[in-house]
């Protein structure tokens, strides 16, 4: 017979510990020498590649793991490669310093002035830079403000977005939406909210209409590895497990969420990836500076999704090289070489040594590109530009300030237009 | 539009004295008929037919994929919906109770409100939430509220709420056929008969209720539009919901010649029928069940305020629920009953 126990008394236990509160820190501040060598980061190609089609209870250990093609020499290796031609590849490179070109200038034109508000994704180009290309315009992307490189590769017309970030008379946001907050139906690119988080579970509706429907698009949403804390992702979670939808849910872990390292997220001893698991929905963690890898990755969850066989989530493992947004200052919390030391490098830089290791590429034709794209980018800015920037120039109709609140204008908004004296 | 089927057209002088469940369950049936884009979910939605049976037999009708089940989460409900909507389907969501509306309140305020404006145009989110709300049921705090207003005072949302079973199935075909979002509070007090706020008498079912005929087929009520309830002379009563039912009973009580105003549709509010009957009449009570500050009875008041102050004879009055929670064991003192609504007509026919 087994010993028997009694209950605890309910209070008054006089050599009880005292508990204590832990609240997560990053390992380095400013002032400090960061130091990544403690980082567990999968040699290229080691991580398995599993078919398409398995259940993922039998593919747990890639949400642990990482899918890398380019080795250190940028020559692909292991069963994730996607062996792109040249062209591909050059199309990649070339979107990625487009997407760089676009918003040097665009963050220099918010330092003088020309608007309120800017944030880049450098470091970070070849997450849209690659979904684009393996996805179609067919298909809807519901992404966050740092995915513009979907639309730059598929050739949106940058004095467009320009004209967005000016809130100039050209805008065809006209004028409503802070800068960079962009939307193009017709490029598969989803209205931006500026809330984080709330796209994903519409991204999921989206997809399960497109189910509904019998329709053959899929669709894929971002989010930042701070806003996985919201509700909304794992709603969008649970209904695109329980509804098998067609979408890609794609993480940007990009470490930093403003000045709140990813522990603060609940991403320092478990992956993001891993959240998938009790969903039961497959999960790949992939080297998001590999444009070969996000690749890869995007080709495998797309694949599933048009067989029907349901949703994936992809953490992109990668590093914010700049500050959150114009209006903030990364030197204040994090030490100022940490983009530099990012053991996984830099995207554009990966790909152009893969280009010339594969004898299709040179430092000279690296410099040329680049030069052509920036003259590109500040030609498109002077003719920009001539429409106006956000204090100075023309704007768009202010009529159009009492538009498309409804569909039709009902008696308020008319009164109100009245009221402002047009 | 689509075309009206043979069955419809058989159907639309047809009308049968249904209660408003079965009015808001025909509103749905026919939708899901005329129009392949129309789906509706929720908790508990599709086998069961819903908590208050809404939704009962359109799974079986239409199949698993028009009417269905939902995880418990609200956001997740009206987030999916806003991605299919945006689509260019028609999602009718119900969320179970109003009171659960909450953890979907940001999906609605900052995302379907706001997709067609800020994209200009490029995006459309046309989508009914359906939800029941309002006391009289001892619910307590959770199963009571009546938060109309934390919607009104959004722009891009149109906001309903019906106080017939005609008008529930009218007001919800056009909220369905609107390329704008729409959320529907449903009072559930009178779901099964209409409800004049006494605690004490018998329920008299919607079947018995002398002149309640809905039609059988398809018909709309236009969104927008007030309707006058009960003509009057002396002061002009807005409600909506189940105080409709209470400020009609409250005349009588009174013995006031009010004019009994159904506001219907609170955003865009029919601001014509509110300020040609005050105009008439001189004098304005405003009722709801939701507590008084910041309520949509404020807004009301400023209404009549900035277009009728001259016709005004007397200061305008709110009767409403108190601003406390929705308290269990003081259901009745705490619902703004006729004996409280008489209190008030008697004042500003004084005052």
């Amino acid at each position: 017979m087994a010993s028997t126990r009694t209950a605890p008394p309910a209070k008054g236990l006089k050599n009880s510990r005292a508990l204590s509160l832990r609240i997560p820190e990053p390992r380095f501040r400013p002032g400090e020498k960061a130091d990544f060598s403690s980082l567990v980061i999968p040699e290229a190609g080691a991580t398995p590649r599993p078919e398409v089609d398995t259940a993922p209870k039998d593919m747990r250990e890639l949400a642990y793991g990482m899918i890398r093609v380019l080795d250190r020499d940028g020559q692909p290796v292991g069963p994730w490669n996607p062996k792109l031609d040249p062209a591909t590849l050059k199309r990649g490179l070339k979107t990625m310093m487009l997407t760089r070109a676009y918003d040097d200038r665009m963050y220099r034109a918010q330092r003088q002035g020309k608007t309120s508000f800017y944030m880049k994704c450098t470091g970070e180009e070849a997450v849209a830079a690659a979904a684009a290309m393996v996805l179609t315009r067919e298909d809807m992307c519901f992404p966050t403000y740092r995915q513009q490189g979907l639309l730059i590769a598929r050739d949106y017309p940058l004095v467009d977005m320009m004209n967005q970030v000016y809130s100039n008379a050209k805008d065809p946001m006209k004028g409503r939406q802070l800068p960079v907050m962009y939307s193009s139906k017709k490029d598969g690119f989803f209205t931006i909210s500026g809330n984080l988080g709330t796209q994903v579970p519409q991204a999921v509706g989206w997809a399960m209409a497109s189910a509904y429907k019998g329709d053959d698009k899929i669709a894929a949403t971002w989010i930042g590895d701070g806003s996985t804390a919201e509700g909304d992702f794992h709603e969008a979670m649970i209904f695109a497990s329980v509804y098998r939808a067609p979408v890609i849910l794609n993480i940007v872990n990009n470490q930093w969420a403003i000045s709140s390292f990813h522990g603060i997220a609940g991403g320092e001893d478990a992956t993001f990836a891993s959240r998938a698991i009790g969903y039961n929905l497959p999960a790949l963690r992939v080297d998001g500076n590999d444009f070969l890898a996000v690749y890869a990755a995007t080709e495998w969850a797309a694949e599933r999704a048009r067989s029907n066989l349901g949703a994936t989530l992809i953490e992109h493992y990668t590093y914010r090289a700049e500050g959150h947004s114009t209006s903030d200052d990364p030197s204040r919390y994090r030490p100022t070489d940490e983009g530099k030391i990012w053991p996984l490098g830099d995207p554009i830089e990966r790909l152009k040594q893969h280009l010339i290791a594969l004898g299709e590429w040179s430092d000279d034709k690296q410099q040329a590109l680049y030069e052509e794209l920036v003259e590109l980018v500040r030609a498109a800015g002077r003719e920009s530009e001539t429409h106006g920037t956000l204090h100075a120039g023309e704007r768009p109709s202010i009529k159009t300030m009492f538009e498309d609140v409804y569909k039709e204008m009902d008696w308020r908004l008319v009164e109100q237009r009245q009221e402002l004296g047009i | 539009m689509n075309a009206m089927t043979k069955t419809e057209e058989a159907k639309l002088d047809a009308a049968s004295p249904m209660n408003m469940i079965q009015a808001i369950n025909s509103a749905l049936d026919i939708m899901l008929g005329r129009d392949p884009n129309v789906l509706t979910f929720g908790e508990d939605v599709g086998y069961f037919g819903g908590v208050f049976r809404a939704t009962e037999g359109l799974q079986k009708k239409y199949g698993l994929n028009r009417c269905f089940d939902t995880p418990i989460t609200e956001g997740g409900i009206i987030g999916t919906a806003i991605g299919m909507a945006t689509y260019g389907l028609r999602p009718v969501v119900e969320i179970q109770f109003a009171d659960y509306i909450y953890p979907g309140y940001d999906q609605i305020v900052s995302e379907a409100a706001r997709i067609r404006y800020r994209s200009a145009g490029d995006f459309t989110a046309p989508m009914t939430i359906r939800t029941p709300y309002g006391g009289g049921i001892f619910g307590g705090q959770t199963h009571s509220q009546s938060p109309e207003a934390l919607f009104t005072h959004v722009a891009g949302v149109v906001t309903v709420i019906p106080s017939n079973p005609y008008d529930a199935k009218g007001l919800l075909i056009s909220a369905i056929e609107s390329d704008d979002p729409v959320v529907i509070f449903e009072p559930k007090r009178l779901y099964n008969g209409p409800f004049e706020g006494y605690p004490d008498k018998p329920v008299t079912p919607w079947q018995k209720v002398e002149g309640n005929l809905v039609p059988e087929g398809y018909y709309t009520v236009p969104l927008g539009k007030a309707r006058t309830v009960r003509e009057g002379q002396d002061v002009t009563v807005l409600a909506y919901g189940t105080m409709v039912h209470v400020a009609v009973a409250a005349a009588t009580e009174a013995g006031v010649d009010a004019e009994v105003i159904d506001l219907r549709t609170l955003a865009p509010v029919d601001l014509e029928a509110i300020v040609a009957s005050v105009r008439k009449t001189g004098r304005c009570v405003i009722v709801h069940e939701a507590t008084r500050t910041s309520g949509f009875g404020a807004e009301l008041s400023a209404l009549v305020q900035e277009h009728c102050f001259y016709a005004l004879e007397a200061p305008i009055l709110r009767v409403t629920g108190w601003d406390t929670p929705y308290p269990h064991a003081f259901e009745w003192e705490y619902f703004p009953g006729p004996t409280r609504v008489a209190r008030a007509l008697k004042q500003v026919m004084v005052g």
